[in-house]
């Protein structure tokens, strides 16, 4: 509704300003990253790789890396893997940061200490995943301090032995996950209450709202452009969870191949250079996270841009 | 009234206790981090203990006068590509969202759904591509294939763009439009000061990413001179051939984290200052 | 699309250019002032272990000529980031100026064998003019590994690397009744007596081994066949005996299933660590066991400090060897007399060899020189004294690596990885068995099961 002020009337005199504007994302991306896409999407039809420092191919084979991949693979597993682990990890992690960033805000609660909790909350982010993969090793082995605690406590006689029961491994990992980007989440979902209109929260307080009321009248509904990046960023990022299982499992997701990941497993394939089955893992990959991201933009971003985004012809 | 108050005491209850218990599991790691920087390699080795040691300053020496660890130098060159990083991918995001959210211009539909499309590529899939790259153009050990491509950030764009939907009205742009302002003036003197809190938020973002990437520059940068951090504590944990000190290696992680604190509470500052400056709200 | 190319390069470079001069960093020294050719000696390695070798006996000495710069290109093993380095420069090798083309780089032996038989690597003897005579005293096993199919020398090593078991003297007295190397290895001399110590150490509450993988290399050492046939992976009953013997291990609590490099694994070497020994060459004992005991690294080493100075090394029940570094020269290589010295000094040199056994404990790679340490009075205070080079002796000439193979490292990598998870009694051995073909093929794709 409101770009159509500007839409109509000003955007004949001032929209090559757009292109100006617009031009050093697109210069960039196509030489740093389109080029290296398209090779990637190119290879994905040729059988490819290097044994040692020996070239194989480039041979075109057509679909064959394709059909390898569906026949001989096991992706469906490996999606599987990383959708529990993304479910166990950031669904904990939205409804915590969305929590804390309300009552962070809040001018009702006004709490004490807030820039101490803030400062801690985002804190793990900090520890570059490698240490703090090390760490939670420490934390969690066989004779760290979780399972002094344990003992001494007598749940468990011996060690538990965390990173070898698909259970607790991926737990670890979706625990890493979640410590490492609550408060990553936590400060932009306050940078986007901040900068909502503060007289509206004190309008709907003289009118008697509850707490509950104003964030489900006002909070959310102004909230949504950035819940909707919130979460469209934690899909994209549970999708392409590497690094933490990587370190945390030696890249072969133990137990049993239960902690692999779709990235953990196109890794395997950019590790020995295998342009081709690398490239059609990449592309079906990247088609699933469009079709997911699809779904979550009809969901979650129908109201608002049908009207800002599409307004235009 | 009164019922009102206890409800409202309860709920601050209710809040610290949960703060306190995350702020307990979120430092963990830190206190770990903490106390084996002040033990020897030998007290690490023999298991965790809450008790600090008594060899974090015989730690901190061996770590910053070891010739094989540029531990200054990394630093540096850390601080460099990381603020580079970190001022390119907020200014250029910022800018790409703006055209896109200001403009109606032809192919403006386009520029949007491709961005959002190409957001959703994991950048794994070009690393390969991009290495060969980086060496065709000549500049392996080089700092600029590590800070350049931020230019282009589609994450940090829709973030910015989600942001001016929310609290960037036309209003404003059309009033200086009225006063005569230029349209990079524009951007830079009105709608860059209303963004502070969104820019802040994606500086951390990208200055902790660059500092703690690893990954790529340990495949372009050769040079001992040109090292970051992350390659520095690889080659210290490059462990099974080489003497290697857990103490040190613990210094050095802990040492790695006060720049990105700094960074951190500086900025963390201007997300809660930009908002209460009153900057103007739709 | 073509304009939109040409607009868009021209533009970068314009970017570019306002960056090169921004910063003093940037890459414009590679392309600075042409320099006359040989000035630059580019080393790739991993790890600091050479570069204090070719410092000490070689750089110090004043044998690198004046005008000449020693460049050391160090890159980390972790997330094999060395050998992408390594093979991306040696692909761009031909289109490198002499300054950046990489001439001497260093390998090991698990996968020495991916670089030895390409044209990567110079003739030892042909093209860097090694003499037969100068290599006369190098064990034989650490010339045949790196010589190729053709039958020439690709690259020569300082050290070589027999091993074997490495125990815990105070401990193996409370099993045993004595810690006297002979007397040791006579209880251990074969795999049914040292599962029968296994036994009686458990039983007085230690471990006979550290974790799973740490007999591995006794086991993979004594392959009778190499991993990969023709194109096809072969599973040497050298390697079914080592998973039948850590499921066993395991299993009887015979372990303490702790990772190797772990700190765990370390943990069980320190005063109080309840391991009877660890399998190693003479690397391994002065780089990681020794190191690891000291309670107090900056104290003296000496008998006291943590468990150094309990230890004692025998030959244990196969012998075997584990590991190595290798110096090759780089095809394209504009330093290949420099080369030719640096070779000579750090691996013909008698009084360098001499040298790096006295101030690293090192095994170094000439016979004579072993010898006549092996003879001497020579003792290492972490060995409680033992002269542990005249243990080493033996195994070092009988050391055959004939059945090695380009696939060793990432077959040992995988195989260790999927059979954590038997050990683990968390899968099958079948399942096992498939989850390590599933991982070799996706990394040797060339291969079949």
């Amino acid at each position: 509704m409101r770009n159509t002020i500007a839409g109509k009337k000003k955007s004949i005199s001032y929209s090559k300003w757009g292109y100006f504007f617009l031009a050093p994302f697109f210069i960039i991306y196509f030489i740093f990253n389109l080029i290296p896409l398209f090779s990637t999407f190119y290879n994905s039809f040729f059988e490819n790789y290097r044994i040692g420092l020996m070239q194989v191919g480039p041979k075109f084979v057509g679909f064959s890396n394709y059909i390898e991949i569906f026949t001989n693979s096991n992706v469906p597993r490996y999606a599987v893997n990383t959708l529990i682990m993304w479910l166990m990890g950031f669904v904990p992690q939205l409804l915590v940061s969305l929590l804390l960033s309300v009552w962070f805000t809040s001018s009702h609660l006004r709490l004490k200490g807030q820039n101490f909790f803030k400062t801690v909350i985002y804190m793990p982010n900090l520890i570059m995943a490698a240490a703090f993969a090390m760490l939670f090793f420490t934390l969690f082995s066989d004779s760290g301090p979780v399972n002094d605690i344990l003992i001494s406590m007598g749940v468990v006689d011996t060690p538990y032995r965390f990173l070898t029961i698909k259970g607790s491994a991926r737990g670890l990992i979706a625990l890493m996950n979640f410590l490492m980007w609550y408060g990553n989440t936590t400060i932009l979902l306050m940078a986007g209450i901040m900068g909502i209109d503060e007289s509206l929260f004190e309008a709907a307080r003289i009118d008697g709202a509850s707490s509950l009321q104003v964030f489900f009248r006002i909070i959310l509904p102004l909230l949504l452009p950035i819940l909707v990046y919130v979460m469209i960023t934690s899909l994209i990022g549970g999708i392409q969870m590497f690094d933490v299982p990587q370190i945390l499992t030696k890249g072969d997701g133990l137990p049993d191949r239960t902690t692999m990941t779709l990235i953990m497993y196109l890794n395997k394939h950019l590790f020995s250079r295998n342009y081709g089955l690398g490239g059609a893992v990449s592309t079906l990959i990247f088609l699933i996270t469009a079709v997911l991201s699809f779904i979550v933009y009809r969901i979650t971003m129908k109201n608002y841009f049908s009207s800002s985004k599409k307004g235009d012809k | 009234m009164a019922n009102e108050k206890l409800s409202l005491n309860i709920h601050r209850a209710v809040c610290y206790i949960v703060l306190v218990l995350l702020t307990l599991i979120s430092l963990f790691p830190f206190i770990v981090l903490v106390i084996n920087s002040t033990r020897l390699h030998s007290e690490i080795l023999k298991g965790f203990s809450l008790l600090p040691g008594t060899a974090f300053l015989r730690n901190c020496r061996n770590l910053f006068t070891d010739d094989n660890i540029p531990m200054l130098k990394g630093l540096a060159n850390s601080v460099y590509i990381s603020a580079l990083t970190a001022f390119l991918t907020v200014y250029f995001s910022a800018m790409t969202a703006y055209s896109v959210h200001m403009y109606r211009f032809k192919g403006r539909n386009v520029a949007f759904r491709f961005i959002m499309l190409v957001m959703m590529v994991p950048p794994q899939v070009s690393a390969l591509g991009f290495l060969r790259l980086v060496i065709k153009m000549h500049l392996m050990d080089s700092f600029m294939p590590l800070i350049l491509p931020c230019v282009a950030a589609p994450v940090v764009f829709f973030f910015m763009l989600q942001y001016m939907e929310a609290s960037l009205p036309f209003e404003i742009v059309e009033a200086a439009r009225v006063d005569g302002s230029h349209e990079i003036r524009t951007f830079n003197t009105i709608i860059l000061p209303i963004m502070k809190p969104a820019l802040a938020v994606q500086a951390i973002f990208s200055f902790v990413t660059s500092w703690n990437n690893y990954f790529m520059p340990a495949l372009i940068i050769n040079s001992k001179d040109k090292k970051t951090i992350p390659i520095i504590i690889a080659q210290l944990r490059s462990a099974e051939y080489m003497k290697f000190d857990l103490g040190k290696v613990y210094m050095m992680i802990f040492v790695a984290i006060i720049p990105l604190m700094i960074v951190y509470l500086i900025l963390s500052r201007h997300i809660i200052k930009g908002v209460t400056l009153g900057s103007v709200k739709g | 699309m073509k304009k939109v190319l040409i607009v868009g390069l021209s533009l970068f470079l314009v970017v570019a250019g306002v960056f090169a001069n921004g910063s003093q960093e940037s890459a414009t020294t590679e392309q600075g002032a042409e320099v006359t050719q040989g000035s630059v000696l580019n080393i790739y390695c991993w790890n600091e272990e050479f570069q204090v070798r070719f410092n000490k006996y070689f750089a110090e000495k004043g044998l690198v000529p004046d005008g000449v710069t020693v460049n050391w290109i160090v890159t980390p093993n972790e997330g094999n980031a060395y050998q992408n380095k390594l093979d991306e420069a040696l692909l761009q090798q031909e289109n490198a100026a002499a300054n950046d083309k990489v001439d001497i780089f260093l390998v090991e032996a698990d996968y020495a064998l991916k670089y030895v038989d390409t044209p990567y690597t110079l003739d030892v003897n042909n093209v860097i003019g090694l003499t037969d005579a100068d290599l006369s005293k190098q064990y034989q096993y650490t010339k045949d590994i790196m010589t190729d199919s053709n039958g020439v020398l690709k690259g020569v090593s300082w050290q070589a690397c027999p091993g074997g078991f490495i125990y815990r003297r105070s401990i193996v007295k409370d099993v045993l009744g004595t810690d006297d190397p002979e007397a040791v290895q006579a209880a251990l001399s074969d795999w049914d007596k040292f599962d029968a110590v296994a036994a009686d150490a458990k039983a007085k509450g230690y471990f006979m081994l550290s974790g799973y993988d740490d007999a591995f290399r006794v086991f993979s050492d004594n392959m009778t066949s190499p991993w990969v046939e023709g194109n096809k992976i072969n599973i040497d009953p050298s390697i079914e005996r080592w998973i039948d013997q850590t499921k066993l291990y395991t299993d009887s609590a015979y372990n303490n299933k702790a990772n190797l490099w772990s700190a765990e694994s370390y943990q069980g070497a320190t005063k109080d660590g309840t391991v009877l020994g660890y399998f190693g060459p003479a690397w391994f004992i002065d780089y990681c066991l020794a190191p690891a005991t000291l309670d107090d690294p900056d104290a003296p080493q000496e008998l006291g400090n943590g468990s150094y100075g309990d230890w004692a090394f025998c030959k244990g029940p196969q012998g075997f060897s584990w590991g190595g570094t290798w110096i090759c020269g780089a095809e394209g290589s504009d330093n290949i007399e420099l080369i030719k010295q640096v070779m000579l000094t750090l691996t013909c040199d008698v009084d360098t060899l001499v040298g790096i056994v006295n101030d690293y404990n090192d095994f170094t790679n000439n016979v004579e020189a072993m010898t006549q340490i092996a003879n001497s009075d020579y003792s290492s205070a972490f060995l409680g004294g033992q002269n542990h080079i005249s243990a080493f002796l033996d195994s070092a000439t009988s050391i055959d690596r004939s059945n090695m193979s380009p696939y060793d490292q990432g077959m040992t990598e995988k195989l260790q990885t999927a059979f954590s998870d038997y050990f683990n009694g968390t899968i099958t051995k079948d399942e096992a068995w498939d989850n390590f073909y599933t991982s070799v093929l996706e990394l040797y794709p060339n291969l079949t099961r």
